[in-house]
């Protein structure tokens, strides 16, 4: 956990996966309601996947021995759907996690990722199980996940991965920092506020 | 019109017309600004509210626990240093952020709006473009008036004929997710359409946009109508005078034309919708008031595995029916149902019966407004005489954040919106999803029951 958090282009992420098995994983389960009563996000590392964990007493992947450090998180279909708190990928960042890849991403989960810098990177169900399976087999195994060049490899298996063209672009960039993007258009965000009926009376348009 | 321009990322930067915050999602936003030396941009296009945090016995502050004192005093201390606007308790406009803005007139058609709450997609109800956004968001939003936005693809869920007696808004957005599934809805926007739409209140199109988030779409829509002017006319901030009738005439451009395309259409018969209850962990595990719990045959293969997942959590067999399954908490309130119409159908239930023994019941009015209406009208004497808590406004145990949750395995009969596993504040706590009036007749029964047959002749 000693990574600094995501940064500029975002090309390459290097270690070792933890996989978290299952689809539709809301974000609930990521980070259950009651931690979200916090005005910082520095303790949620500690409370990713509370619940789950609690349940599993010590034998969840995230408290596992061997998964700790881990920073690739592999995980099924429709990940991180639900409520829309942006404390679950930071839960996840503070954890270690630095990517993820996935069947699917819920939407407003994977442009929290993405406003993180955390690529969520796709993959096919036969693909996803596979990539499983390896990391169950050799939990220690360092995998590479190329984002520029998309795909995730380690010494002896390749697999492509897939990324969506936008978010892919702002990543390699640097450009996921939305906050400077958007205030640097300031003339065009005037025109449009000149044009808006409710911001101006009304008054025919 | 509220597209700014078009990003490097292919995505649009759009204007936002009104942003809501509250003392949850806004405060590290907040935090990123002053890291940087942000401004924010039109702080009189953001309006507060506290809503999760409070508590919905005694909201004597400080309040007893002290990070929900820390999150509204950071909340109190950022409005007040970026000159935001905000509705606190007491102010007499406090209330969920979903049911507050809509009743000060904030929320218009023809607007965007965001919020750091996925049931932001509630405004589109009034021909808003509304959709939930992360905390990244909200600071961009502070930052910059506007944020990055993806076009979304349109489904037209089309709606005829109209919902029969005992059958609500909410049965009917419960069938909607249980036919289309929790991920239908992905890349989507939701525009309930059709008679059936047409026919609902304000109060009742609110309740089905709330949920169209559950069934995976970001936003709900529906067209602007009389209806909607109506609601609108006079509140605090709709436009007076002569604004006013330049302000219907714009919206009423704005509905989309019965010749439009669409992505995608559904049609739904509102007729044959009963009511509904969820059964299970995600929303779109409903079934019918006459239904049993569904074998793992009866589903699609990709289903199964949550299903069987939800029957061993909820501790329910397939091919039990749910009617008649005890329940031990009754929970009337939320952003879905916490609305004056929804506690006014709860009490046609609750009047002149007693809360079955051993059930704890409570209502929580979405807002102070809609406390105010109720107690005018006289329905909190109903509920308290009926053996039901009447409480202060909040977001109570729709989510756990506040002192309002389940305890162990207790199961609720809940007009919220999620039944997520742990969502009500026990970590192995079960939720059923239904109508705020199958709540009220599950609390009298103590069981889940099917609110028509609660019926008096007279009403
Ligand atoms: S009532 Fe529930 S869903 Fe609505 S804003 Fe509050 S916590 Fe969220």
């Amino acid at each position: 956990m000693t990574t600094n958090f995501p940064d500029g282009r975002i090309t390459l992420i290097k270690g070792r996966c933890i996989s978290i098995p299952g689809d539709d994983i809301d974000t609930d389960r990521i980070i259950p309601a009651r931690f979200l009563k916090c005005v910082s996000f520095t303790a949620l590392g500690d409370q990713v996947f509370a619940d789950d964990r609690l349940e599993l007493a010590g034998n969840h992947p995230f408290d596992l021995k061997e998964n700790q450090g881990a920073s690739i998180l592999v995980v099924n279909d429709n990940f991180g759907c639900g409520s829309s708190r942006e404390h679950a990928p930071q839960a996840l960042m503070r954890w270690g996690i630095r990517c993820i890849v996935g069947q699917s991403f819920a939407e407003i989960f994977f442009g929290n990722c993405l406003a993180l810098g955390i690529p969520c990177g796709v993959l096919s169900k036969p693909e996803i199980s596979l990539l499983q399976e390896l990391i169950g087999r050799n939990p220690q195994n360092t995998w590479e996940v190329n984002i520029e060049k998309k795909y995730i490899k380690d010494d002896l298996n390749k697999i492509d991965l897939e990324f969506d063209k936008g978010p892919h672009n702002m990543l390699i960039s640097g450009r996921w920092d939305a906050t400077s993007q958007l205030i640097s258009n300031k003339n065009e965000l005037e025109e449009t506020m000149r044009s808006i009926p409710y911001l101006n009376q009304f008054k025919s348009n | 019109m509220h597209q700014v321009t078009k990003l490097p990322g292919g995505s649009s930067q759009l204007f936002v017309g009104l942003h809501l915050i509250h003392e949850v999602t806004s405060p590290q936003a907040f935090a990123a600004l002053e890291e940087k030396n942000i401004k924010v941009r039109c702080p009189e296009r953001t309006v507060a509210t506290v809503d999760h945090i409070v508590p919905t016995t005694s909201q004597q502050r400080p309040f007893e626990d002290p990070l929900a004192e820390e999150m509204l005093s950071t909340l109190e201390k950022n409005c007040k240093s970026h000159k935001i606007q905000l509705h606190g308790i007491g102010s007499g406009n406090q209330g969920v952020v979903h049911v507050m803005a809509p009743e000060l007139g904030l929320t218009q058609p023809g607007m965007t709006v965001a919020c750091g709450d996925s049931h932001t997609s509630t405004h589109g109800a009034f021909g808003a473009i509304a959709f939930g956004i992360g905390t990244s968001q909200v600071r961009d939003v502070l930052a910059s008036q506007s944020l990055a936005m993806n076009k979304l693809k349109v489904r037209r869920i089309w709606v005829k004929n109209k919902l029969s007696h005992g059958v609500y808004a909410k049965d009917l957005i419960l069938h909607v997710i249980r036919t289309l599934g929790v991920k239908g809805g992905v890349g989507y926007a939701y525009e309930f359409a059709g008679p059936a739409i047409e026919a609902l209140s304000m109060e009742e199109r609110m309740t089905i946009c709330n949920m169209a988030i559950e069934g995976g779409a970001r936003c709900g829509y529906i067209n602007p109508d009389q209806t909607t002017f109506q609601y609108l006319k006079d509140k605090i901030h709709s436009p007076k005078g002569e604004e006013w009738y330049n302000a219907v005439k714009w919206w009423k451009t704005l509905a989309s034309d019965s010749l439009a395309r669409f992505d995608d259409e559904v049609k739904f018969d509102a007729s044959k919708i009963a009511p509904t209850v969820t059964w299970g962990i995600t929303p779109g595990q409903g079934i019918s008031i006459e239904e049993t719990i569904p074998t793992p045959e009866s589903l699609e293969p990709s289903e199964r595995p949550i299903a069987k997942e939800a029957c061993k959590y909820m501790n329910l067999k397939p091919g039990n029916p749910i009617k008649g399954l005890n329940i031990d908490v009754c929970f009337i309130g939320s952003c879905t149902n916490g609305r004056l119409s929804d506690l006014q159908a709860a009490a046609k239930i609750a009047q002149g019966r007693q809360v079955a023994t051993g059930i704890k019941a409570f209502v929580v009015p979405g807002s102070e407004k809609v406390a105010k209406a109720a107690e005018k009208l006289g329905l909190h004497n109903i509920f308290l005489q009926a053996g039901f808590e009447w409480r202060e406004p909040g977001c109570s145990m729709c989510l756990a954040m506040n002192p309002d949750k389940l305890e162990g395995r207790q199961i609720s009969a809940s007009s919220s919106n999620r039944n997520f596993k742990g969502r009500q504040g026990s970590a192995n706590g079960r939720t059923l999803l239904m109508s705020p009036a199958m709540v009220a007749a599950a609390a009298i029964k103590g069981e889940v029951t099917d609110v028509r047959e609660m019926f008096s002749p007279s009403n």
